[in-house]
């Protein structure tokens, strides 16, 4: 293997970093310059695939950030097409329904200059499990370069990666990780906060089925911030401070002094005395207001990766303070960061089917 | 092995019953142990079969194996689950009764005898349901089953999930001293889970189930055994708290036993790993605890027997997402070697492991095997204790293929099965 790792300078990452909280970050490329600059050159991100938080360096991380950073700006202008990943394909392969997911992938492939197919496999076609196999080898013949999938089960997007030869991108698996996610809430909170590390983030609601909360906790604690969840007893899993947490069921002692809110939707079929007794009852113990976000610091930023069930996880106008709420500025950078993971594994082609890195 | 009488010479005779542990012969005639010991006198045409010293010890009997026929053939039938007991040394199987149709009913038992005396190579016998259809709601016909050759009566991989249902099975089944065997786990406590609730279960995102859903199944029976006093078997014991319920059962004499399988004390949960379906059981691998709780149960005889739990499927069953995928493995052809572990790490005597996996399934289940002794059916297997090998999928004759361990080194290995004084296998090489 012809791992040259490129040395990323810890000065240089820290002033990008600094730089990125006044909002103007010049339209250049750190990864890619600095790659050209030395034609062997290749990059300390030694993955295939993006299935999960949990494996990541903190300098893979800062990398995907600093190079979604590098996409924030131009996005925001008129033309904002790139051909980083021209001739590239993009399958979005969709088992379960999402539009914002879907479509921020679909956006961030096409702003990269790929050609992107949306693909959604209905519910009911899908209960046959050999159907997600076949469905991997067809498309693989079709020699996409990226496939982005999602899927209503925890490991069926890492089962699928190994039955292809290019790049998958997690989009969601079951109650396991939404890699793009953390990473896009990572890049919302660096460009407020101006860092990760040392903060305090309180993830808050349906622990025991997020996906979001585990590749968030994953990315904060590889970061080096500190995590606390906070939730009643039955929407925790089982031994969840292993994954390095600090376990509440009370919001105001959970939000004292924290950086950040989190805020997790809460499924409407777990809402009716299954999980929770009621909606009202979750709202009063568990819903973010003004009262229980008093207890968090003056400045501490709330978030939720949406769509959102207002009045149950969270009061409208806390959700809309444009003082607090991050909430759009998510998605913003939603866009960015699937940019950043789609041109890291799909650009270089070469790698994306060559074989399985370790 | 034409001749009507066969000398097995310079063998290491390990009988768990007498504790026999010789260098000696034991002589074949008429498919049973005609004489056995240091020296026996043979007939001058008895064919002589040389052990060079290799262990001889009663066939396994695997108390507790899915032969998927009738109804999923393309997973296993009883042809190819007597070749793979054959080449394990297994020359008696037990099969559960969750095929398709299930077997509930006097015809399904005829059918299952036929086909094994039909097959003729290892001896099959069968459970029957304990409920109509496995629902767990009328009792089946036990007295006609039991009369019909049924051994004993478990709902296989379900458990008997209502109380009055299993109190009257209980008591029934004592009506006519028949045993019932329970899968051990409260289903609504399980329902939808994959893989044991825990740390392992919480990172990969995986619904877990909770060591004490077998416990509390266990308890809730044991209190019924003791209204009832029905005789009662644990299948698959696998966690720590079930065990000392069922230690503290038999301390008062309760008419209890119990089993295990070998993944419940050569594996734990880690073995899932990235969602590796081969690894996924019911019960499902528990703790790195509970797994030394198995081996400690073994070890001072709360656990008496150790079965296979041999459950084929084919590939489409298991390359699923993980809670999608069917549960089970086959163990036919490893129960052997997997069992003898306990002995190489030095849990257990020989004769303790080869106990567990002939005499006391033999014994819980009133057979007459298991033992070597003059007027025993000559089931016999003749392995090499300290050959080290690797287990190998491609050499499995089991239809299906599903092990998790597979590339496992292991020491000890079957070279001769013999069956009602037939040679049934013989290892080449």
């Amino acid at each position: 293997m012809t791992s040259k790792r490129l040395i990323l300078n810890p000065l240089a990452a820290l002033a990008r970093s600094c730089r990125s909280v006044s909002l103007v970050t010049p339209a250049r490329h750190p990864y890619i310059s600095l790659a050209m600059s030395d034609g062997s050159a290749t990059t300390s991100f030694r993955h295939r695939h993006l299935l999960g938080i949990e494996g990541f360096s903190p300098d893979e991380i800062t990398l995907i950030l600093d190079i979604a950073e590098s996409h924030v700006e131009p996005n925001r202008q008129p033309d904002k097409k790139r051909s980083l990943m021209r001739g590239r394909t993009v399958i979005n392969l969709f088992f379960e329904n999402s539009t914002r997911t879907r479509t921020s992938f679909e956006l961030a492939g096409k702003r990269l200059g790929a050609d992107v197919i949306n693909m959604s496999v209905s519910g009911s076609s899908i209960k046959k499990g050999e159907t997600l196999i076949d469905t991997a080898v067809t498309l693989n013949a079709m020699h996409p370069d990226v496939l982005v999938v999602r899927h209503a089960e925890s490991g069926a997007v890492q089962l699928l990666s190994e039955k292809v030869n290019c790049a998958v991108i997690n989009a969601g698996d079951g109650s396991h990780e939404h890699p793009t996610q953390a990473l896009l809430d990572a890049l919302t909170i660096r460009r407020r906060k101006g860092k990760l590390g040392g903060l305090t983030v309180a993830i808050c609601g349906d622990v025991l089925h997020s996906r979001v909360a585990r590749s968030n906790i994953q990315l904060l604690n590889i970061m080096g911030a500190r995590v606390r969840v906070v939730a009643p007893r039955t929407l925790l899993p089982a031994e969840i401070e292993r994954l390095g947490v600090e376990v509440f069921h009370d919001m105001r002692r959970g939000l004292a002094d924290v950086d950040i809110v989190m805020m997790l939707r809460l499924q409407t079929e777990r809402m009716q005395g299954s999980f929770v007794p009621s909606t009202r009852e979750y709202y009063r113990f568990f819903g973010l207001d003004y009262e229980k976000l008093a207890a968090a610091k003056p400045d501490a930023l709330i978030m939720h990766p949406g769509p959102m069930n207002r009045g149950v996880e969270i009061d409208s106008e806390v959700a809309d303070d444009i003082d607090r709420s991050v909430i759009r500025q998510q998605v913003e950078m939603g866009v960015a960061v699937r940019m950043a993971c789609l041109e890291l594994l799909g650009r270089d082609t070469e790698r994306g089917n060559g074989p399985a890195l370790p | 092995m034409s001749a009507s009488a066969t000398l097995f010479r310079n063998a290491r005779l390990l009988d768990p019953t007498s504790r026999r542990d010789e260098i000696g012969e034991i002589l074949v005639r008429d498919g049973v142990i005609a004489a056995l010991g240091r020296r026996v006198d043979a007939p001058h045409d008895a064919a002589i079969v040389d052990c060079r010293g290799a262990c001889l010890a009663p066939g396994l009997v695997d108390m507790r194996v899915q032969l998927r026929e009738p109804g999923a053939a393309h997973m296993e039938n009883m042809v190819s689950a007597s070749h793979a007991a054959a080449s394990g040394g297994v020359t008696t199987m037990v099969a559960l009764p969750n095929t398709t149709p299930p077997i509930d009913e006097v015809a399904l038992v005829d059918y299952v005898k036929r086909r094994a005396r039909d097959i003729g190579i290892v001896n099959v016998h069968t459970y029957a349901a304990i409920t109509k259809g496995l629902a767990g709601k009328e009792l089946a016909e036990m007295g006609l089953l039991a009369e019909a050759g049924a051994l004993a009566f478990t709902d296989a991989e379900c458990a008997v999930a209502d109380a009055v249902v299993m109190r009257r099975a209980l008591s029934y089944a004592r009506t006519f001293d028949l045993l019932v065997m329970q899968h051990p786990e409260e289903p609504s406590l399980a329902a939808g889970g994959a893989m044991n609730e825990g740390e392992m279960a919480t990172r990969l995102g995986l619904p877990g189930i909770p060591p004490a859903a077998e416990v509390i199944m266990v308890e809730r029976d044991l209190r019924l055994v003791e209204l009832t006093g029905g005789r009662y078997h644990v299948a698959h014991v696998s966690t720590a708290a079930a065990i000392e319920a069922i230690r503290r059962a038999k301390a008062q004499r309760l008419p209890v036993t119990c089993d295990t399988a070998p993944p419940y004390f050569a594996l734990n949960e880690t073995a899932v790993g990235d969602y590796r379906t081969f690894a996924k059981l019911s019960p499902p691998l528990r703790s790195e605890d509970d797994r030394r709780a198995v081996v400690a149960g073994l070890r001072d005889g709360t656990i008496d027997a150790i079965a296979s739990d041999h459950s084929p499927h084919d590939q489409d069953s298991k390359r699923l997402p993980f809670a999608s995928a069917a549960s089970g493995i086959i163990g036919l052809e490893t129960l052997l070697p997997l069992s003898l572990e306990l002995y190489h790490n030095g849990h257990l005597s020989l004769l303790d492991c080869l106990n567990a996996v002939s005499r006391a399934p033999a014994e819980i289940l009133r057979l007459p095997a298991g033992v070597l002794a003059i007027g025993a059916a000559a089931d016999l297997v003749v392995f090499d204790l300290d050959r080290p090998w690797r287990i190998s999928e491609k050499a499995f004759r089991s239809k299906s293929k599903n092990s998790p361990f597979d590339g496992r080194p292991v020491q000890g290995i079957a070279m001769m099965t013999v069956v009602g004084g037939r040679l049934v296998f013989e290892r080449e090489g």
